[in-house]
Protein backbone atom coordinates (compact mmCIF):
# COMPACT_ATOMS: atom_id res chain seq x y z
CA UNK A 1 0.00 0.00 0.00
CA UNK A 2 2.61 2.53 1.02
CA UNK A 3 4.53 1.82 -2.26
CA UNK A 4 1.85 2.58 -3.95
CA UNK A 5 1.01 5.91 -1.90
CA UNK A 6 4.32 6.60 -2.64
CA UNK A 7 4.49 6.01 -6.37
CA UNK A 8 1.05 7.50 -6.93
CA UNK A 9 2.71 10.57 -5.15
CA UNK A 10 5.82 10.71 -7.21
CA UNK A 11 3.60 10.39 -10.30
CA UNK A 12 1.16 13.59 -9.24
CA UNK A 13 4.64 15.36 -8.11
CA UNK A 14 5.86 14.88 -11.75
CA UNK A 15 3.05 15.82 -13.43
CA UNK A 16 3.70 19.10 -11.70
CA UNK A 17 7.03 19.27 -13.03
CA UNK A 18 6.46 20.79 -16.32
CA UNK A 19 4.74 23.60 -14.42
CA UNK A 20 7.70 23.89 -11.91
CA UNK A 21 9.96 24.38 -15.32
CA UNK A 22 7.94 26.64 -16.91
CA UNK A 23 7.53 29.22 -14.25
CA UNK A 24 11.43 29.05 -14.43
CA UNK A 25 11.93 29.72 -17.53
CA UNK A 26 8.38 32.10 -17.10
CA UNK A 27 10.76 34.28 -14.58
CA UNK A 28 14.31 34.18 -16.77
CA UNK A 29 12.41 35.58 -19.45
CA UNK A 30 10.27 38.34 -17.71
CA UNK A 31 13.56 39.30 -16.51
CA UNK A 32 15.30 39.43 -19.89
CA UNK A 33 12.01 41.50 -21.30
CA UNK A 34 12.21 43.79 -18.27
CA UNK A 35 16.42 44.01 -19.73
CA UNK A 36 15.74 44.57 -23.04
CA UNK A 37 13.15 47.16 -22.51
CA UNK A 38 15.29 48.92 -20.24
CA UNK A 39 17.98 49.03 -22.63
CA UNK A 40 15.27 50.28 -25.49
CA UNK A 41 14.49 53.35 -22.97
CA UNK A 42 18.08 53.82 -22.64
CA UNK A 43 18.83 53.63 -26.44
CA UNK A 44 15.72 56.32 -26.86
CA UNK A 45 16.89 58.78 -24.18
CA UNK A 46 20.73 58.51 -26.02
CA UNK A 47 19.33 59.00 -29.40
CA UNK A 48 17.22 62.01 -27.98
CA UNK A 49 19.48 63.34 -25.67
CA UNK A 50 22.46 63.46 -27.81
CA UNK A 51 20.32 65.91 -30.49
CA UNK A 52 19.14 67.86 -27.29
CA UNK A 53 22.43 68.73 -26.32
CA UNK A 54 23.33 69.26 -29.51
CA UNK A 55 20.19 71.51 -29.83
CA UNK A 56 21.13 73.55 -26.76
CA UNK A 57 24.88 74.05 -27.87
CA UNK A 58 23.55 75.35 -31.01
CA UNK A 59 20.91 78.09 -29.58
CA UNK A 60 23.72 78.87 -27.71
CA UNK A 61 25.72 79.38 -30.31
CA UNK A 62 22.81 81.84 -31.77
CA UNK A 63 23.23 84.25 -29.27
CA UNK A 64 27.32 84.18 -29.20
CA UNK A 65 28.46 84.43 -31.80
CA UNK A 66 25.87 84.72 -33.94
CA UNK A 67 23.27 87.78 -32.62
CA UNK A 68 26.50 89.07 -31.22
CA UNK A 69 27.84 89.38 -34.99
CA UNK A 70 25.06 90.28 -36.28
CA UNK A 71 24.31 93.26 -34.54
CA UNK A 72 27.87 94.23 -34.09
CA UNK A 73 28.11 94.56 -37.94
CA UNK A 74 24.86 96.96 -37.85
CA UNK A 75 26.25 99.31 -35.80
CA UNK A 76 29.07 102.15 -36.08
CA UNK A 77 32.64 100.86 -35.38
CA UNK A 78 32.63 102.90 -32.13
CA UNK A 79 30.24 100.68 -30.51
CA UNK A 80 30.70 97.55 -31.75
CA UNK A 81 32.12 95.81 -28.45
CA UNK A 82 29.20 97.86 -26.73
CA UNK A 83 26.79 95.87 -29.14
CA UNK A 84 28.38 92.67 -28.20
CA UNK A 85 29.10 92.98 -24.84
CA UNK A 86 25.30 93.82 -24.56
CA UNK A 87 24.65 90.14 -26.18
CA UNK A 88 27.41 88.39 -24.24
CA UNK A 89 26.60 89.95 -20.47
CA UNK A 90 23.27 88.08 -21.14
CA UNK A 91 24.59 84.92 -21.63
CA UNK A 92 26.62 84.57 -18.47
CA UNK A 93 23.84 86.78 -16.35
CA UNK A 94 20.70 85.14 -17.60
CA UNK A 95 22.13 81.85 -16.83
CA UNK A 96 22.71 82.48 -13.02
CA UNK A 97 19.16 83.83 -13.28
CA UNK A 98 17.73 80.72 -14.39
CA UNK A 99 19.68 78.36 -12.27
CA UNK A 100 18.61 80.41 -9.06
CA UNK A 101 14.89 81.41 -10.23
CA UNK A 102 14.16 81.38 -13.66
CA UNK A 103 13.50 77.36 -14.43
CA UNK A 104 11.23 77.44 -11.73
CA UNK A 105 9.35 80.74 -12.90
CA UNK A 106 9.03 79.16 -16.49
CA UNK A 107 8.37 75.41 -16.41
CA UNK A 108 7.58 74.67 -12.20
CA UNK A 109 3.99 74.30 -11.23
CA UNK A 110 2.13 77.70 -10.30
CA UNK A 111 -0.83 79.49 -11.57
CA UNK A 112 -2.20 79.58 -15.42
CA UNK A 113 0.09 82.54 -15.92
CA UNK A 114 3.56 81.93 -14.16
CA UNK A 115 5.18 79.34 -12.49
CA UNK A 116 5.93 78.44 -8.87
CA UNK A 117 9.29 78.35 -6.88
CA UNK A 118 9.27 74.18 -6.89
CA UNK A 119 12.80 74.25 -8.35
CA UNK A 120 14.57 77.20 -6.92
CA UNK A 121 17.97 76.25 -7.26
CA UNK A 122 17.04 73.91 -9.63
CA UNK A 123 15.73 71.61 -6.94
CA UNK A 124 14.27 68.36 -8.25
CA UNK A 125 15.79 68.97 -11.59
CA UNK A 126 17.93 65.77 -11.49
CA UNK A 127 18.62 63.49 -14.86
CA UNK A 128 15.78 61.44 -14.46
CA UNK A 129 13.22 62.91 -17.48
CA UNK A 130 10.22 65.08 -16.32
CA UNK A 131 7.71 63.39 -18.02
CA UNK A 132 5.49 66.39 -18.59
CA UNK A 133 8.24 68.00 -20.71
CA UNK A 134 10.26 65.62 -22.38
CA UNK A 135 9.84 62.10 -21.24
CA UNK A 136 12.93 60.36 -23.07
CA UNK A 137 15.52 63.12 -21.74
CA UNK A 138 17.01 63.81 -18.57
CA UNK A 139 15.18 66.72 -16.97
CA UNK A 140 18.44 68.78 -16.98
CA UNK A 141 19.12 68.60 -20.31
CA UNK A 142 15.42 69.93 -21.25
CA UNK A 143 16.47 72.70 -18.51
CA UNK A 144 19.50 73.46 -20.14
CA UNK A 145 17.88 73.69 -23.56
CA UNK A 146 15.04 76.32 -22.46
CA UNK A 147 17.93 78.29 -20.82
CA UNK A 148 19.20 79.52 -24.20
CA UNK A 149 16.16 80.58 -25.39
CA UNK A 150 15.72 83.21 -21.93
CA UNK A 151 19.26 83.89 -22.74
CA UNK A 152 18.71 84.91 -26.57
CA UNK A 153 15.47 86.29 -26.12
CA UNK A 154 16.35 89.72 -24.45
CA UNK A 155 19.56 89.72 -26.55
CA UNK A 156 16.76 90.76 -29.29
CA UNK A 157 15.60 93.37 -27.76
CA UNK A 158 19.42 95.25 -27.80
CA UNK A 159 19.34 95.45 -31.69
CA UNK A 160 16.44 98.21 -30.51
CA UNK A 161 18.58 100.56 -28.03
CA UNK A 162 21.51 100.17 -29.72
CA UNK A 163 24.29 102.89 -29.39
CA UNK A 164 22.78 104.58 -26.90
CA UNK A 165 21.88 102.83 -23.79
CA UNK A 166 23.85 102.77 -20.56
CA UNK A 167 25.78 99.04 -19.80
CA UNK A 168 24.19 99.48 -16.15
CA UNK A 169 20.71 100.35 -17.20
CA UNK A 170 20.89 97.27 -19.79
CA UNK A 171 21.81 95.40 -17.26
CA UNK A 172 19.40 95.76 -14.58
CA UNK A 173 17.08 95.99 -17.58
CA UNK A 174 16.98 92.55 -18.07
CA UNK A 175 17.25 91.05 -15.26
CA UNK A 176 13.68 92.74 -14.88
CA UNK A 177 12.67 92.13 -18.28
CA UNK A 178 13.55 88.33 -18.04
CA UNK A 179 11.34 87.93 -14.60
CA UNK A 180 8.28 90.11 -15.54
CA UNK A 181 7.83 89.22 -19.41
CA UNK A 182 9.81 86.56 -20.39
CA UNK A 183 9.37 83.70 -17.75
CA UNK A 184 5.36 84.37 -17.72
CA UNK A 185 4.82 84.56 -21.33
CA UNK A 186 6.87 80.92 -21.79
CA UNK A 187 5.08 79.61 -18.58
CA UNK A 188 1.80 80.33 -20.36
CA UNK A 189 2.95 78.91 -23.68
CA UNK A 190 4.81 76.26 -22.55
CA UNK A 191 4.72 74.98 -18.85
CA UNK A 192 2.73 72.99 -17.00
CA UNK A 193 -0.99 74.37 -16.53
CA UNK A 194 -0.31 77.46 -18.55
CA UNK A 195 -3.16 79.32 -19.95
CA UNK A 196 -2.01 78.96 -23.65
CA UNK A 197 -0.10 75.68 -23.36
CA UNK A 198 -1.31 73.77 -26.45
CA UNK A 199 -0.40 70.15 -24.99
CA UNK A 200 -0.69 70.92 -20.90
CA UNK A 201 -3.81 72.01 -20.50
CA UNK A 202 -4.44 75.78 -21.64
CA UNK A 203 -7.53 77.37 -21.51
CA UNK A 204 -6.37 78.98 -25.07
CA UNK A 205 -3.85 76.06 -26.30
CA UNK A 206 -2.04 78.21 -28.87
CA UNK A 207 0.53 76.77 -31.21
CA UNK A 208 3.84 78.14 -31.11
CA UNK A 209 6.54 75.52 -31.36
CA UNK A 210 9.83 76.98 -30.88
CA UNK A 211 8.88 80.80 -29.54
CA UNK A 212 6.86 82.95 -32.00
CA UNK A 213 5.20 84.61 -28.96
CA UNK A 214 7.68 83.64 -26.32
CA UNK A 215 10.76 84.58 -28.02
CA UNK A 216 10.11 87.08 -31.14
CA UNK A 217 6.64 89.15 -30.38
CA UNK A 218 7.63 89.86 -26.69
CA UNK A 219 10.93 90.79 -27.73
CA UNK A 220 10.48 92.78 -31.01
CA UNK A 221 7.85 94.46 -29.27
CA UNK A 222 9.65 95.30 -26.28
CA UNK A 223 12.10 96.78 -28.53
CA UNK A 224 9.61 99.54 -30.02
CA UNK A 225 8.78 100.40 -26.76
CA UNK A 226 12.23 101.38 -25.62
CA UNK A 227 12.90 102.54 -29.35
CA UNK A 228 10.08 105.24 -28.81
CA UNK A 229 10.82 105.51 -24.81
CA UNK A 230 14.86 106.04 -25.16
CA UNK A 231 14.20 107.91 -28.38
CA UNK A 232 16.44 108.83 -31.13
CA UNK A 233 20.06 108.49 -31.55
CA UNK A 234 21.66 111.83 -31.62
CA UNK A 235 21.73 112.89 -35.38
CA UNK A 236 19.11 110.61 -36.76
CA UNK A 237 17.45 110.20 -38.97
CA UNK A 238 20.15 113.14 -40.73
CA UNK A 239 23.39 111.75 -40.10
CA UNK A 240 24.66 108.73 -41.70
CA UNK A 241 24.70 105.52 -39.89
CA UNK A 242 25.85 103.08 -42.17
CA UNK A 243 26.79 99.24 -40.97
CA UNK A 244 30.89 99.55 -39.83
CA UNK A 245 30.73 96.04 -41.18
CA UNK A 246 28.18 94.32 -42.99
CA UNK A 247 31.10 91.21 -43.11
CA UNK A 248 30.47 90.45 -39.34
CA UNK A 249 26.94 90.99 -39.73
CA UNK A 250 27.15 88.31 -42.92
CA UNK A 251 28.96 85.92 -40.50
CA UNK A 252 26.64 86.20 -37.99
CA UNK A 253 23.04 86.00 -40.15
CA UNK A 254 24.85 82.38 -41.11
CA UNK A 255 25.19 81.40 -37.73
CA UNK A 256 21.78 82.23 -36.85
CA UNK A 257 20.85 79.97 -39.60
CA UNK A 258 22.56 76.76 -38.66
CA UNK A 259 22.25 77.97 -34.83
CA UNK A 260 18.15 77.84 -35.83
CA UNK A 261 17.99 74.25 -36.42
CA UNK A 262 18.99 74.01 -33.26
CA UNK A 263 16.19 76.22 -32.18
CA UNK A 264 13.36 74.82 -33.97
CA UNK A 265 14.26 71.20 -34.59
CA UNK A 266 15.45 71.00 -31.29
CA UNK A 267 12.20 71.89 -30.06
CA UNK A 268 10.84 68.78 -30.77
CA UNK A 269 12.49 67.68 -27.95
CA UNK A 270 13.58 64.32 -29.18
CA UNK A 271 15.48 63.26 -32.07
CA UNK A 272 12.46 61.64 -34.56
CA UNK A 273 10.50 62.22 -37.26
CA UNK A 274 9.07 65.85 -35.82
CA UNK A 275 12.70 66.96 -34.80
CA UNK A 276 12.97 66.06 -39.14
CA UNK A 277 10.10 67.85 -39.65
CA UNK A 278 10.62 70.97 -37.86
CA UNK A 279 14.40 71.08 -39.81
CA UNK A 280 12.91 70.90 -43.06
CA UNK A 281 10.47 73.81 -42.61
CA UNK A 282 12.99 76.27 -40.48
CA UNK A 283 15.45 75.77 -43.39
CA UNK A 284 12.59 76.30 -46.56
CA UNK A 285 11.44 79.31 -44.60
CA UNK A 286 14.74 80.79 -43.91
CA UNK A 287 15.51 80.50 -48.07
CA UNK A 288 12.27 81.53 -49.27
CA UNK A 289 12.41 84.33 -47.30
CA UNK A 290 15.60 85.56 -48.37
CA UNK A 291 14.03 84.85 -51.91
CA UNK A 292 11.23 87.23 -51.20
CA UNK A 293 13.33 89.83 -49.22
CA UNK A 294 15.80 89.85 -52.01
CA UNK A 295 12.73 90.11 -54.74
CA UNK A 296 11.02 93.17 -52.98
CA UNK A 297 14.41 95.26 -52.48
CA UNK A 298 15.58 94.37 -56.38
CA UNK A 299 11.99 95.59 -57.81
CA UNK A 300 12.26 98.48 -55.58
CA UNK A 301 15.48 99.62 -55.69
CA UNK A 302 17.08 98.33 -58.59
CA UNK A 303 19.51 96.21 -57.13
CA UNK A 304 19.66 93.20 -54.10
CA UNK A 305 21.76 93.76 -51.22
CA UNK A 306 23.91 91.68 -49.49
CA UNK A 307 22.55 93.18 -46.21
CA UNK A 308 19.54 92.68 -47.41
CA UNK A 309 19.32 88.78 -48.56
CA UNK A 310 20.78 88.17 -44.97
CA UNK A 311 17.96 89.94 -43.51
CA UNK A 312 15.04 88.44 -44.89
CA UNK A 313 16.73 85.03 -43.94
CA UNK A 314 16.12 85.76 -40.67
CA UNK A 315 12.92 87.39 -40.95
CA UNK A 316 11.85 83.68 -42.30
CA UNK A 317 13.83 82.11 -39.84
CA UNK A 318 11.22 84.00 -37.27
CA UNK A 319 8.50 83.61 -39.14
CA UNK A 320 8.60 79.45 -39.35
CA UNK A 321 9.81 79.56 -35.50
CA UNK A 322 6.07 79.07 -34.18
CA UNK A 323 5.04 77.00 -37.06
CA UNK A 324 8.18 74.55 -37.57
CA UNK A 325 7.00 72.03 -35.81
CA UNK A 326 3.18 71.96 -37.54
CA UNK A 327 3.58 72.58 -40.82
CA UNK A 328 4.15 71.23 -44.05
CA UNK A 329 7.18 71.87 -46.39
CA UNK A 330 5.87 73.70 -49.04
CA UNK A 331 3.43 75.91 -46.51
CA UNK A 332 7.20 76.27 -44.93
CA UNK A 333 8.40 77.77 -48.20
CA UNK A 334 4.91 79.80 -48.63
CA UNK A 335 5.40 81.15 -44.55
CA UNK A 336 9.07 82.43 -45.64
CA UNK A 337 8.11 84.28 -48.94
CA UNK A 338 5.59 86.03 -47.03
CA UNK A 339 7.66 87.25 -43.90
CA UNK A 340 10.37 87.94 -46.43
CA UNK A 341 8.40 90.28 -48.22
CA UNK A 342 6.33 91.50 -45.11
CA UNK A 343 9.47 92.18 -43.12
CA UNK A 344 11.30 93.86 -45.90
CA UNK A 345 8.01 96.59 -45.95
CA UNK A 346 8.04 96.48 -42.40
CA UNK A 347 11.80 97.83 -42.50
CA UNK A 348 12.32 99.99 -45.26
CA UNK A 349 8.96 101.64 -45.41
CA UNK A 350 7.11 101.69 -42.52
CA UNK A 351 9.80 102.42 -40.52
CA UNK A 352 10.97 105.28 -42.52
CA UNK A 353 7.07 106.60 -42.52
CA UNK A 354 6.69 106.47 -38.86
CA UNK A 355 10.19 107.77 -37.93
CA UNK A 356 11.34 105.52 -34.88
CA UNK A 357 14.66 104.63 -34.60
CA UNK A 358 14.56 100.72 -34.01
CA UNK A 359 18.16 100.96 -34.57
CA UNK A 360 18.79 97.13 -35.85
CA UNK A 361 15.59 96.45 -36.90
CA UNK A 362 14.31 94.36 -33.73
CA UNK A 363 10.49 95.39 -34.56
CA UNK A 364 10.27 95.21 -37.84
CA UNK A 365 12.05 91.87 -37.78
CA UNK A 366 11.22 89.52 -34.85
CA UNK A 367 8.09 91.87 -33.60
CA UNK A 368 6.22 91.94 -36.98
CA UNK A 369 7.98 88.74 -37.90
CA UNK A 370 6.52 86.70 -35.37
CA UNK A 371 3.31 87.80 -35.32
CA UNK A 372 2.62 86.78 -38.82
CA UNK A 373 4.18 83.90 -38.16
CA UNK A 374 1.87 83.04 -35.38
CA UNK A 375 -0.95 83.48 -37.20
CA UNK A 376 -0.03 81.87 -40.21
CA UNK A 377 0.65 78.95 -37.83
CA UNK A 378 -2.86 79.04 -36.74
CA UNK A 379 -3.92 79.29 -40.65
CA UNK A 380 -1.03 76.00 -41.77
CA UNK A 381 -0.82 73.65 -39.04
CA UNK A 382 -1.23 70.14 -39.94
CA UNK A 383 -2.55 67.22 -37.55
CA UNK A 384 -0.29 64.66 -40.06
CA UNK A 385 2.87 66.61 -39.18
CA UNK A 386 2.18 66.84 -35.21
CA UNK A 387 -1.18 65.59 -33.84
CA UNK A 388 -1.30 67.63 -31.09
CA UNK A 389 -4.72 67.82 -30.71
CA UNK A 390 -6.56 65.02 -29.54
CA UNK A 391 -10.31 64.57 -28.20
CA UNK A 392 -11.28 62.28 -24.89
CA UNK A 393 -11.06 59.01 -27.02
CA UNK A 394 -7.14 59.75 -28.63
CA UNK A 395 -8.88 60.27 -31.90
CA UNK A 396 -6.78 63.10 -33.47
CA UNK A 397 -8.18 66.75 -34.09
CA UNK A 398 -7.50 68.71 -36.73
CA UNK A 399 -4.80 71.43 -36.07
CA UNK A 400 -5.13 74.77 -38.69
CA UNK A 401 -7.45 76.48 -40.19
CA UNK A 402 -6.87 74.72 -43.55
CA UNK A 403 -7.52 71.38 -41.70
CA UNK A 404 -10.86 72.87 -40.77
CA UNK A 405 -10.19 74.01 -37.41
CA UNK A 406 -11.15 77.74 -37.82
CA UNK A 407 -11.15 78.34 -34.16
CA UNK A 408 -7.13 77.85 -33.70
CA UNK A 409 -6.61 81.75 -35.18
CA UNK A 410 -8.79 82.60 -32.44
CA UNK A 411 -5.98 81.12 -29.85
CA UNK A 412 -3.34 82.10 -32.10
CA UNK A 413 -4.63 86.01 -31.73
CA UNK A 414 -5.23 85.43 -28.07
CA UNK A 415 -1.79 84.52 -27.95
CA UNK A 416 -0.25 86.67 -29.78
CA UNK A 417 -2.40 89.99 -27.79
CA UNK A 418 -1.44 88.66 -24.73
CA UNK A 419 2.10 89.00 -25.66
CA UNK A 420 2.19 92.06 -27.46
CA UNK A 421 0.17 93.57 -24.17
CA UNK A 422 2.82 92.01 -21.55
CA UNK A 423 5.44 93.27 -23.69
CA UNK A 424 4.03 96.81 -23.80
CA UNK A 425 2.87 96.95 -19.95
CA UNK A 426 6.39 95.30 -18.53
CA UNK A 427 8.45 97.21 -21.23
CA UNK A 428 7.05 100.17 -20.05
CA UNK A 429 7.07 99.49 -16.22
CA UNK A 430 10.35 98.41 -16.31
CA UNK A 431 11.79 101.19 -18.18
CA UNK A 432 10.37 103.79 -16.13
CA UNK A 433 12.12 101.91 -12.73
CA UNK A 434 15.39 101.68 -14.48
CA UNK A 435 15.14 105.60 -15.57
CA UNK A 436 14.48 106.38 -12.53
CA UNK A 437 17.19 104.95 -10.59
CA UNK A 438 19.87 104.19 -12.81
CA UNK A 439 19.09 105.84 -15.98
CA UNK A 440 18.65 104.88 -19.61
CA UNK A 441 20.51 107.00 -22.05
CA UNK A 442 24.33 107.78 -22.13
CA UNK A 443 25.25 110.99 -21.50
CA UNK A 444 25.47 113.15 -25.01
CA UNK A 445 29.14 112.99 -25.00
CA UNK A 446 29.49 109.32 -23.94
CA UNK A 447 27.04 108.92 -27.25
CA UNK A 448 29.80 110.83 -29.55
CA UNK A 449 32.60 108.87 -27.97
CA UNK A 450 30.90 105.78 -28.90
CA UNK A 451 29.91 103.10 -26.54
CA UNK A 452 33.30 100.95 -26.07
CA UNK A 453 35.87 103.45 -24.94
CA UNK A 454 32.31 105.24 -22.93
CA UNK A 455 30.91 102.22 -21.41
CA UNK A 456 33.91 99.73 -21.33
CA UNK A 457 37.07 101.89 -21.79
CA UNK A 458 37.93 99.45 -24.84
CA UNK A 459 38.56 99.99 -28.85
CA UNK A 460 37.09 97.41 -30.66
CA UNK A 461 39.95 97.65 -33.23
CA UNK A 462 43.36 99.10 -33.07
CA UNK A 463 44.77 99.57 -35.92
CA UNK A 464 46.97 102.43 -35.46
CA UNK A 465 49.95 103.44 -36.53
CA UNK A 466 52.24 103.74 -33.92
CA UNK A 467 52.81 100.22 -32.16
CA UNK B 1 62.90 122.34 -53.62
CA UNK B 2 59.84 121.86 -54.66
CA UNK B 3 57.11 119.33 -53.02
CA UNK B 4 54.92 117.73 -55.24
CA UNK B 5 51.51 116.65 -53.97
CA UNK B 6 49.35 114.57 -56.47
CA UNK B 7 45.82 113.58 -56.05
CA UNK B 8 44.92 110.21 -57.99
CA UNK B 9 42.61 107.82 -58.42
CA UNK B 10 43.20 105.08 -56.20
CA UNK B 11 43.36 102.56 -59.15
CA UNK B 12 46.25 104.41 -60.64
CA UNK B 13 48.46 104.01 -57.64
CA UNK B 14 50.89 100.98 -58.88
CA UNK B 15 51.64 102.95 -62.41
CA UNK B 16 52.60 105.61 -61.39
CA UNK B 17 54.83 104.24 -58.90
CA UNK B 18 56.46 102.25 -61.50
CA UNK B 19 56.37 105.35 -63.54
CA UNK B 20 58.74 107.21 -60.87
CA UNK B 21 60.83 105.04 -60.44
CA UNK B 22 61.43 104.84 -64.30
CA UNK B 23 62.85 108.26 -64.18
CA UNK B 24 64.73 107.91 -60.61
CA UNK B 25 62.40 109.21 -58.14
CA UNK B 26 63.63 107.50 -54.84
CA UNK B 27 61.36 108.65 -52.37
CA UNK B 28 58.21 109.48 -51.48
CA UNK B 29 54.82 109.47 -49.36
CA UNK B 30 51.78 108.05 -49.98
CA UNK B 31 48.44 108.71 -47.84
CA UNK B 32 44.88 107.33 -48.46
CA UNK B 33 42.72 110.28 -48.48
CA UNK B 34 39.01 111.13 -49.19
CA UNK B 35 37.51 114.14 -51.07
CA UNK B 36 36.25 115.17 -54.74
CA UNK B 37 36.08 117.81 -56.94
CA UNK B 38 33.55 118.03 -59.06
CA UNK B 39 33.19 114.43 -58.71
CA UNK B 40 29.69 113.49 -58.01
CA UNK B 41 29.67 110.58 -55.19
CA UNK B 42 27.43 107.50 -55.38
CA UNK B 43 24.28 106.52 -53.04
CA UNK B 44 23.99 103.30 -50.83
CA UNK B 45 21.32 101.54 -49.29
CA UNK B 46 21.28 99.88 -46.48
CA UNK B 47 17.96 98.36 -45.33
CA UNK B 48 15.63 101.01 -46.88
CA UNK B 49 17.71 103.62 -45.71
CA UNK B 50 19.97 105.68 -48.87
CA UNK B 51 23.50 107.09 -47.50
CA UNK B 52 24.90 109.73 -50.14
CA UNK B 53 28.82 108.84 -50.47
CA UNK B 54 30.43 112.06 -51.69
CA UNK B 55 33.79 111.98 -50.18
CA UNK B 56 35.71 109.36 -52.14
CA UNK B 57 38.58 107.06 -51.42
CA UNK B 58 41.88 108.49 -53.25
CA UNK B 59 45.56 108.36 -53.19
CA UNK B 60 47.69 111.23 -52.34
CA UNK B 61 51.50 111.32 -52.85
CA UNK B 62 53.60 113.90 -51.77
CA UNK B 63 56.80 113.90 -53.04
CA UNK B 64 59.92 116.69 -52.63
CA UNK B 65 62.13 117.21 -55.52
CA UNK B 66 65.29 118.94 -56.88
CA UNK B 67 63.69 121.92 -59.14
CA UNK B 68 65.52 120.71 -62.00
CA UNK B 69 63.45 117.14 -61.06
CA UNK B 70 60.47 118.71 -61.01
CA UNK B 71 59.05 118.78 -64.85
CA UNK B 72 59.80 115.45 -65.01
CA UNK B 73 57.50 114.08 -62.23
CA UNK B 74 54.99 116.22 -62.92
CA UNK B 75 54.41 114.60 -66.76
CA UNK B 76 55.15 111.20 -65.14
CA UNK B 77 52.06 111.67 -62.97
CA UNK B 78 50.03 113.33 -64.82
CA UNK B 79 50.62 111.13 -68.30
CA UNK B 80 50.26 108.01 -66.48
CA UNK B 81 47.52 108.78 -64.35
CA UNK B 82 45.13 110.22 -66.48
CA UNK B 83 41.57 109.02 -67.49
CA UNK B 84 40.28 111.79 -69.01
CA UNK B 85 36.91 111.49 -66.82
CA UNK B 86 36.19 114.19 -63.89
CA UNK B 87 37.57 112.32 -61.12
CA UNK B 88 41.48 111.88 -62.50
CA UNK B 89 42.88 114.47 -59.45
CA UNK B 90 44.98 117.13 -59.22
CA UNK B 91 48.83 117.97 -58.85
CA UNK B 92 49.84 120.98 -56.41
CA UNK B 93 53.45 122.75 -56.31
CA UNK B 94 54.77 124.55 -53.41
CA UNK B 95 57.90 125.62 -52.49
CA UNK B 96 60.14 124.04 -50.10
CA UNK B 97 62.44 125.90 -47.41
CA UNK B 98 64.23 123.68 -46.13
CA UNK B 99 64.75 119.54 -45.69
CA UNK B 100 66.91 117.46 -43.16
CA UNK B 101 68.13 113.94 -43.65
CA UNK B 102 67.30 112.64 -39.96
CA UNK B 103 70.02 109.88 -39.43
CA UNK B 104 73.12 112.24 -40.62
CA UNK B 105 71.45 115.74 -41.01
CA UNK B 106 72.37 116.44 -44.54
CA UNK B 107 70.69 118.69 -44.99
CA UNK B 108 69.39 121.17 -48.66
CA UNK B 109 69.18 119.29 -51.86
CA UNK B 110 71.37 116.74 -50.51
CA UNK B 111 68.79 115.45 -47.94
CA UNK B 112 66.45 114.47 -50.94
Amino acid sequence: MRRFAATGLLLLLSLFAPFFAYSQTNDASAARIAQLEQRLTDAQTSADNSWMLTSSALVLMMTGPGLALFYGGLVRKKNVLGTMMQSFALMALITVLWAFFGYSLCFGSGSSFVGGLHHLFLRGVGLQPEPAYSPTIPHQTFMVYQLMFAIITPALISGAFAERMKFSAMVLFMVLWSILVYDPMAHMVWGKGGFLNASLGGQFPALDFAGGTVVHVTSGVSALVCALYLGKRLGYPQEAMPPHSVVLSFIGACLLWVGWFGFNAGSALGSGPLATSAFVATHFGAAAAAVGWSAAEWLRNGRPSALGAISGAVAGLVAITPAAGFVKPMPALLIGLIAGVFCYFMVAVVKARFGYDDSLDAFGVHGAGGTLGALLTGIFAASAVNPIFKDAQGNVLPSGLLEGNARQLLNQSVAVLIAWGLAIVGTLIILKIVDVTVGLRVSEDAEIQGLDLSQHGEEGYFWEVST
Amino acid sequence: MTKVEAIIQTSKLEAVKDALREIGVEGMTVLEARGHGRQKGHTEVYRGREYTVDLLPKIKLELVLADDMVERVVNAIATTARTGKIGDGKIFLSRVDEAIRIRNDDRGERAL
